[in-house]
């Protein structure tokens, strides 16, 4: 390969290239057509598990995963037009795009009432943005979102949220810093009142294990009972992603997940074990600062990237 | 061969451990070998053993470099967005401050909706002043003003907060490395400290960030955030491994006392 291709190529096409021709050694001397035998497929998932978790997937997920994948590749013909490195790469692809998917982006309205979403997730994994991306994007959809200021707690968060609310054209409902529990009760009055038919909440980022603040989402659950509760995840999340999506998931029955900054280089390996332990599906993906920079996930898009294809 | 109770199943477990605390693969592996290679030299027996074997191995890895000072210094705090780098520096001035040092701060995350202001709470919170302009202005005049500022203040310590970004977005990473540049045109006589702020909740993308950011601005050592969760921060053991790059400081928590000097033995102990 010469340099300038090299330096066009991102990190990602780079650790494909290395895995695809990874499996091509491990797959020749099984030449033309044949089963794959058990030997031969363990030999690959070595590569694969590896792949898997160089693009931190958390390494139980991985480990069944693995397992799942050999049983199903074991025996397979190897079909004339693929060379086997592809076939088992397109088992796995296939296996990681059923296991994230299927695609849903579809949000939960009240039929009645003002609907109410509520964004929550550990400290700087971009709530406070989705909320705003997530208001312009129900606004393009014919909403009339609230933006309301329930984290008391970070410095200056409520000004962010005005600032992000005034950039997308949406109303902020801000009360100071009172209990974001009473804060949500208001909002949602705040907004039949005034024809807003949608409320979406930024709650304080706080750590999974703060059982204090973990309580308080409980509280303003139970006070508005959102017909959406989205836990944002940043896609540069490593090995706790489970752990974090998991606590949450136990202690508020999430409704689905939302990836962030997927714009970088991360191979975002956490889609899949947050989804793997929560079952909700991860509705959208944040690609960007601007508050326009919010897409629908695409499962199959995703597998490609862990697998750095 | 290892001894009957060290075999090949307590090594896959150990290296279930350290994949699990984001150590990643290759440096996994790395240190299990040179596990492998102690345990034979040394004669490990016990499982105990082997986990003290292991947490040297670890706690090796790390330069022992500590954050040095020398007024008047500038301390540059980048990162990927959301790692914590307003909110370290609202505590590394209060550190300062406490330790009897004159800290100005530089607002220049003039991107971020509401930086200024988070970061002008801080400065009430730690008792320092803080340079600002208005959202969207050109951060290397609120650093040059700063640097001015500093000086004629007779600063020790100025300290400027830079917008959140991708390692990967050129044009951003061009605008930081002016804010160098900057520095050390404005003050020649002032020593410049890069710091990285790596949120601890990241896996192996971390690495991709600090080779970047330190081709870029010459980055010193790094601050582990948000270690008061369940994540162990291992990347970082990576990242020294490969950079050579010493962790400063770790983050604890939200409060302005929540920064702790990095302390290679307690971090090894919370991985095993
Ligand atoms: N590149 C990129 N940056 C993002 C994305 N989403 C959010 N951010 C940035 O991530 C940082 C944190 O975002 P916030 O919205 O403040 O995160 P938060 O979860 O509300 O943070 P806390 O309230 O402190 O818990 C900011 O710098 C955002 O601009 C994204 O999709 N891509
Ligand atoms: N639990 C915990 N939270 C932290 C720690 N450090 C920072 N945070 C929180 O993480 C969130 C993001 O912190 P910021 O200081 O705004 O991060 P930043 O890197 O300046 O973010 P951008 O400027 O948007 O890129 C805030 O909610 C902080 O309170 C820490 O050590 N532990
Ligand atoms: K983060
Ligand atoms: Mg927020
Ligand atoms: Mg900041």
């Amino acid at each position: 390969m010469n340099l300038p291709c090299l330096l066009k190529k991102g990190v990602n096409d780079l650790a494909f290239e290395a895995l695809t021709q990874k499996l091509e050694a491990v797959f020749k001397r099984l030449r033309g057509k044949g089963k794959l035998s058990e030997a031969d497929v363990k030999q690959a998932m070595r590569e694969i598990r590896l792949a898997l978790l160089e693009a931190d997937v958390n390494y139980k997920v991985v480990k069944d995963f693995v397992q799942k994948v050999t049983e199903r590749a074991v025996g397979q013909e190897v079909m004339e037009s693929l060379t086997p490195a592809q076939q088992v790469i397109k088992i796995v692809h296939d296996e990681l795009v059923r296991l994230m998917g299927p695609k849903d982006t579809k949000l939960n309205f009240s039929q009645s009432k003002v609907s109410v979403f509520m964004m929550v997730g550990l400290q700087g994994s971009g709530k406070t943005t989705t909320c705003g991306k997530l208001g312009l994007y129900l606004s393009k959809m014919g909403k009339r979102p609230l933006l309301v200021a329930a984290d008391i707690y970070r410095p200056a968060a409520i000004k962010q949220l005005q600032v992000v609310g005034e950039k997308v054209g949406l109303p902020v409902f801000t009360m100071g810093e009172q209990d974001p529990v009473a804060i949500s009760k208001a909002a949602l009055e705040h907004a039949f009142r005034h024809g807003n038919d949608v409320v979406i909440i930024d709650t304080a980022g706080r750590l999974h294990i703060d059982d204090e603040l973990m309580e308080e989402l409980e509280r303003i659950k139970e006070a508005v009972t959102p017909n959406e509760i989205l836990l944002v995840v940043d896609s540069m999340t490593g090995q706790d992603a489970v752990n974090v999506a998991e606590t949450f998931h136990n202690r508020l029955h999430l409704t689905g997940l939302i990836l962030t900054k997927l714009d970088g280089d991360t191979r975002g390996g956490a889609a899949l074990s947050i989804k793997a332990v929560t079952g909700c599906p991860i509705k959208f993906v944040g690609v960007g600062e601007k508050l326009t920079d919010l897409e629908p996930f695409y499962p199959d898009r995703m597998a490609s990237r862990i697998l750095g294809m | 061969k290892f001894s009957a109770k060290i075999d090949e199943d307590t090594l896959e477990e150990l290296e279930e451990v350290l994949i699990s605390a984001d150590i990643g693969v290759s440096a996994s592996d790395k240190l299990l070998s040179q596990l492998r290679e102690k345990v034979r030299a040394e004669k490990i027996r016990s499982p105990e053993e082997l986990k003290e074997a292991l947490k040297e191995e670890i706690i090796k890895v790390f330069p022992a470099e500590k954050l040095e000072i020398v007024p008047p210094t500038i301390i540059l705090v980048v990162g990927v967005n959301g790692v914590g780098k307003t909110t370290t520096i609202g505590k590394l001035a209060y550190r300062f401050k406490t330790q009897g040092k004159k800290v100005i701060l530089s607002a220049a995350d003039t991107f971020r909706a509401a930086a200024a202001e988070q970061l002008s709470i801080w400065g009430q919170r730690a008792g320092v002043d803080v340079v600002k302009h208005q959202e969207g202005s050109d951060p290397a005049a609120v650093l040059f003003d700063a640097i001015q500022a500093g000086k004629a203040r007779r600063a020790d310590i100025i300290i400027c907060d830079t917008a959140g970004r991708l390692h990967t977005k050129k044009n951003l990473m061009e605008e930081l490395k002016k804010l160098y540049r900057v520095s050390e045109k404005e003050y020649p006589e002032a020593k410049i400290v890069s710091l990285l702020v790596l949120d601890a909740t990241t896996g192996q993308n971390a690495i991709a960030q600090a080779k970047i950011f330190k081709e870029a601005v010459n980055i010193s050592g790094i601050v582990l955030t948000k270690l008061d969760g369940t994540a162990k921060g291992g990347v970082a053991v990576a990242i020294a491994s490969e950079l050579n790059l010493p962790v400063f400081f770790i983050g604890v928590g939200e409060g302005m006392d929540d920064l702790e000097e990095f302390d290679p033995k307690a971090f090894a102990d919370a991985i095993l």
